[in-house]
């Protein structure tokens, strides 16, 4: 007698070789835009060929085949203070928050606006209360930060207040040498930086089929620096790849295979992960809603083929295109949070963005959190905790009456259950009016003012908070500006 | 005559290229007017597409084969109307593109194609469309808009590199410069001196109609 882990297959084996054997089929004979030099030349020195065009590069199945064989199945990233914090593997699952929004639901006053400088050290605090993230993400993108300078930017506020790895990206080519000078002054050497992964650099390629300079320069510099490389291919259905979710898998594949091939090819062994944000285009409105199902089909179905390649996975689930804190955003929320836990997804972002993947929200966060802790708790199956199951149980219950007080009772009441925190309400009728009749947003806005009236417990000792201004700093100068806004704590 | 207009309307609506087609070169057998055949036929056709796609009744890919039909019919009149000397009345013509360094085409094509609907000669530039050629294009074709597009925050400086060179080569004020694109907003066009900002299609139009009033 055993648990079983619950989980989702979404293709058949056959479907899964299928897509793969077409995909590598795509690599080998239409081939991919590699619009950064150092990639390309690594691509061409390796044995690729040039499309008839000259545009794109043809890929071999010897250099997929040792890329794969080359990447490694399991990625560790560690705390600031060099503490375990998550392992990329097999179904484990991590959430995180959604990232780079650039809007902000303000719920104080019920209105989207731009994010700002001032909501970084809150949105950082939060996640690094709530212990069902298990990372940080740079999830605002501070409007009032000069547009050039707000990747580093993001990572410092989430470095300073926080302990948690952060998963993060670049905006600009320069991006990540600053980025990296940061992450070592929090861990002192390229050696335990490269021991012990403090972040993850998103990568995306750009559909159709391309990488495009900034995001290819950033596979090679993750590769170089050792630092988890997340590829985030992201076909848009009927817009930008095949309409049919198999055949966006494809392309998805095909995009994610050439990234693995470049890093590899870089360095091989570093650490790549498996990742994707496609949308099921919808053709009446022009937009990608990630809390459509079928968006979440092809990120679990992407995710199997991830395990099948032997790559830690991630996915951006948990998020809602509402523009509101509302019955949309809660179920589309909690839908991708269980189907990306029922998938095992490794790496999960999404949680505290709507609109899209646009907004973020703390009181959303709050509340997405509940639907994470309720995935954890799913994913653990139904365990036989005794032998018999009931039946002495059952004797002991009939005879006290109750079950409230039996020692098995005591024994097994919290690793069965989730409780979720206040902002779900299970309360009588009575008791909530008591309490002010408060619907899930405003239960949520109470929690939120409650977690950050403390302050921030995990801040950064002045010396090193000093060092990363300094290199905060001294790159705005390049970038010509004087000043910076300080951080709003 | 309203009969054949009714037919020439209703195979744009439908995104029937083919029928768009063969009501073209009919009307150049028939010595039908040219421009009373766009103005008349395939214009309202293209603009009930674009009421329809407002309502949520057609969706998008049927809306771009309807402009696409408008566009492959007024090819084969094209030749006509240029020798009849006659103009189609345009609220405006339009040269639009994504940026350089930006391949993200939707949400242009999407503007494009309303524009178009709505009564502007749009000249759609495609996506990664370097900063020079905007002016270029806008200079050789006379432009009234020149509708500028960015889907990436690393891409949107590109937008104001555009109004920098048409300052430059003073031209800036022959044209209306419009932006629009996720991380672009009203403020953002302000900053970089354009002459302003749309969220979506419906809205590239209120505005290009509210800056040509």
């Amino acid at each position: 007698m055993g648990a079983i882990r619950p989980k989702l297959q979404w293709l058949t084996g056959e479907t899964v070789e299928a897509i793969v054997a077409e995909a590598r089929r795509v690599l080998l004979e239409i081939g991919i835009y590699v619009e950064n030099k150092t990639a390309a030349d690594l691509l061409m020195d390796s044995g690729c060929a040039r499309s008839a065009d000259h545009r794109r590069i043809l890929f071999t199945n010897g250099l997929i085949d040792k890329a794969l064989a080359g990447a490694p199945s399991c990625i560790r990233l560690y705390s600031r203070d060099g503490e375990e914090a998550m392992v990329l593997e097999g179904d484990n699952i991590h959430f995180n928050p959604g990232s780079a929004a650039l809007h902000v639901y303000d719920a104080q006053q019920n209105r989207i606006r731009d994010g700002l400088s001032s909501d970084l050290v809150p949105f950082v605090t939060l996640t690094d209360l709530l212990p069902h993230y298990a990372a940080q993400s740079t999830g605002i993108i501070p409007a009032d930060v000069p547009e050039d300078l707000g990747d580093r930017y993001r990572l410092f506020a989430a470095l300073q207040c926080s302990k948690k790895p952060v998963v993060t990206g670049t905006f600009r080519v320069d991006g990540f040498a600053v980025m990296k000078q940061m992450l070592l002054v929090i861990r002192g050497s390229e050696q335990a930086l490269r021991d012990k992964p403090l972040a993850i650099f998103d990568c995306c390629p750009s559909p159709p089929l391309k990488w495009s300079d900034l995001t290819c320069q950033s596979l090679l510099d993750c590769a170089d620096a050792g630092q988890p490389a997340e590829l985030v291919s992201m076909p848009l259905t009927g817009a930008t790849s095949p309409v049919t979710l198999c055949g966006a898998l494809v392309q998805h594949c095909a995009e994610s295979l050439s990234g693995v091939v470049i890093h590899q090819l870089r360095k091989p062994g570093a650490p790549i992960i498996y990742g994707g944000s496609p949308a099921f285009f919808d053709m009446r409105k022009g937009t990608t809603p990630m809390g459509a199902f079928e968006t979440m089909m092809i990120d679990g179905a992407y995710a199997q083929i991830g395990k099948y390649l032997g790559l830690p996975t991630h996915a951006y689930m948990g998020l809602s295109d509402s523009k509101a804190v509302d019955y949309q955003a809660g179920f589309e929320s909690s839908a991708g949070v269980v189907l990306a836990a029922l998938s095992g997804i490794n790496n999960i972002s999404g949680p505290g963005m709507m609109e899209f993947e646009s907004c973020q929200c703390l009181e959303k966060l709050v509340l997405d959190h509940e639907a994470c802790g309720y995935a954890k708790r799913l994913v653990e199956g139904i365990i036989p905790r005794s032998a018999p199951l009931a039946f002495d149980v059952l004797t002991e219950g009939l005879q006290a009456g109750h079950f409230m007080s039996l020692p098995h009772t005591l024994q097994w009441f919290k690793k069965e259950g989730y409780f979720p925190d206040r902002v779900i309400n299970r309360e009588v009728k009575e008791q909530w009016e008591l309490g002010g009749s408060k619907d899930a947003l405003a239960a949520a806005r109470d929690r939120v003012a409650v977690l950050l009236k403390p302050g921030i417990p995990s801040l950064l000792d002045e010396s090193r908070r000093k060092a990363l201004w300094d290199i905060l700093l001294a790159d705005a100068r390049i970038h010509g500006a004087e000043t910076l806004p300080e951080l709003p704590m | 005559m309203s009969n054949f207009f009714g037919e020439c309307r209703e195979a744009v609506r439908k995104g029937d290229r083919e029928a768009a087609e063969a009501l073209a070169r009919r009307a150049l057998a028939e010595n039908t007017d040219p421009l009373d055949t766009i103005e008349s036929g395939y214009v309202p056709g293209l603009r009930e597409a674009g009421r329809l796609w407002d309502e949520g009744e057609l969706f998008l890919p049927e809306l771009v084969m309807a402009a696409e039909a408008m566009k492959a019919a007024a090819a084969i009149l094209q030749p006509a109307l240029s020798a009849s000397g006659r103009q189609q009345k345009t609220h405006g013509r339009v040269v639009i593109g994504t940026i350089e360094g930006d391949i993200h085409d939707i949400g242009k094509t999407l503007v494009a194609t309303i524009l178009s609907a709505n009564g502007y000669e749009t000249h759609d530039l495609g996506a990664d469309v370097p900063v020079q050629r905007f002016v270029d294009e806008a200079e050789s074709v006379g432009a009234d808009f020149i509708c500028i597009s960015a889907l990436l925050t690393t891409t949107m400086a590109g937008q104001k590199r555009v109004i920098d060179l048409l300052k430059q080569r003073s031209v800036r004020d022959k044209y209306r410069v419009l932006v629009g694109g996720a991380p672009c907003n009203e403020k953002w066009a302000a900053q970089i001196g354009a002459d302003g900002y749309a969220g979506d299609a419906i809205s590239a139009v209120k505005l290009a109609a509210s800056l040509v009033a």
